[in-house]
């Protein structure tokens, strides 16, 4: 079956709730399997991204990986989806924005007792926090949005079929919520 | 005999005073719009209610509508333009629905799922607007404020308080509480007001009652916008 999709999918500053209710499409799986093919996702734990037709990404960007991350998605996938409030306006992680990031780790780190000895990890190793948390369409070209916190199973799937189906993606009023 | 206009080719009739969306919504057609109340004198503020008249546009809630006008309301370039005024709503204030008290109650978010709003185009601003929970029954969040100036219509000319006003110019305006403190706890302010109970959008909240109707049994997750306008002309808040 070599004419499959070939989908891949990713969680940046997201929870994995994008995810858990994409897997809430349940038995309809089976039917999505017959048409596409997993590359990297945390589902299959493929580490390495090849081209793909679809992309899928939860979360926003909070640091430089998410970054490095999304522009290798946007390099490797035709079409390319911000799934979820954090991937569509930051989301919960974007809440620290009105608050200076220098503020935030100071507090974190060195106000509370017990975390990291007092000191501010800088391990080379640990991307780097970004200044502020941003949405992906701020940083690369999405091609389409699937609003919802997280988007429900329905959402996901009229979504997905539409795609597959050639036409284009648009939800219901039904489908279609922020919260 | 009752004159009329045509709103998108059929007549729409009105009275004599009546203004193009006041006649349009009594006879049951839609025209998108945030800072139009029926019970408050027009602000014209929004511009979510742009129409064309004889080709040119206009606030639908402040023009007032004359025999035979040519109005169009639902053009794909009206909308687009609705569309990109509300993204700047939500880019402008901080609108991070699943933590609002008001999702699914909020007008500004049910006017974006009319429009089919999936992002918000634009950049964020990120605005920092420290909340005012001063007062016992009451939270302001200025953060989703939107200027559309209802509750300080309600209090001025119907609660005859005047607890809130709109300051500064431009990017610069925003929503003050006129008490020396600038705190609602050092005015009159109280939960049988009738400002009190406008918000469009989730501003003025109720305390300790965030949660107690579940988002999914919300006003719009029922009804639309649309079918929400039509109930509300026939019933008391
Ligand atoms: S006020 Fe409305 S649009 Fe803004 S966060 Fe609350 S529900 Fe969302
Ligand atoms: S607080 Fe609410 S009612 Fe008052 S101006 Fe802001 S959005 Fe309008
Ligand atoms: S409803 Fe007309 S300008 Fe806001």
């Amino acid at each position: 079956m070599d004419n499959k999709l070939k989908v891949a999918t990713a969680t940046l500053a997201g929870c994995f709730g994008c995810h858990m209710s994409f897997l809430d499409i349940d038995e309809r799986f089976f039917e999505l399997v017959k048409h596409v093919e997993f590359d990297r996702t945390p589902l299959t734990d493929i580490k390495v991204l090849g081209e793909c037709d679809l992309g899928l990404i939860e979360g926003g960007l909070c640091n430089s990986e998410n970054v490095e991350v999304l522009r290798q998605f946007r390099r490797q996938c035709r079409i390319l989806v911000s799934v979820g409030a954090c991937a569509i306006n930051g989301g919960l992680p974007a809440q620290r924005n009105p608050i200076p990031l220098s503020v935030i780790l100071d507090e974190i780190y060195l106000g509370e007792a017990g975390i990291a000895h007092g000191l501010i990890p800088n391990d080379p190793e640990l991307p780097l926090p970004l200044d502020k948390v941003h949405p992906l369409h701020e940083v690369v070209k999405i091609d389409y949005f699937l609003p919802g916190c997280p988007p429900s199973a329905d959402a996901i799937w009229t979504f997905l079929t539409e795609l597959l189906a050639g036409r284009e993606p648009v939800l219901g009023t039904e489908l279609l919520h922020y919260d | 005999m009752t004159e009329t206009f045509r709103l998108d080719g059929t007549d729409v009739p009105f009275e004599a005073g009546e203004t193009i969306l006041q006649a349009a919504l009594k006879a049951g057609r839609f025209i998108p719009h945030l800072c139009h109340h029926p019970e408050f004198r027009p602000h014209g503020s929004c511009k979510l209610c742009t129409v064309k008249v004889d080709g040119r546009q206009a606030a639908s809630c402040t023009r007032l509508a004359t025999s035979g006008m040519k109005v169009e309301s639902e053009t794909e370039e009206l909308n687009a333009e609705r569309l990109a005024l509300t993204q700047m709503l939500f880019v402008e204030g901080n609108h991070f629905c699943p933590s609002c008290e008001k999702s699914g109650d909020c007008q500004l978010q049910a006017t974006a799922y009319h429009l089919g709003m999936t992002n918000a185009h634009y950049d964020h601003f990120f605005p920092n607007r420290p909340l005012d929970a001063s007062h016992p029954d009451f939270l302001l969040d200025f953060n989703r404020c939107i200027l559309c100036s209802l509750c300080v219509r309600a209090s001025r000319d119907i609660d005859n308080k005047n607890v809130f006003g709109l300051a500064g110019r431009g990017m610069a305006s925003h929503l003050i509480v006129n008490s020396k403190s600038g705190k609602l706890v050092d005015t009159d302010f109280s939960v049988s007001d009738k400002a009190a109970h406008v918000c469009p959008v989730g501003v003025i909240l109720r305390k300790r009652q965030g949660f107690f109707i579940p988002i999914g049994s919300r006003t719009f997750d029922k009804k639309t916008i649309k079918e929400y306008v039509d109930t509300r002309l026939g019933e008391e808040d």
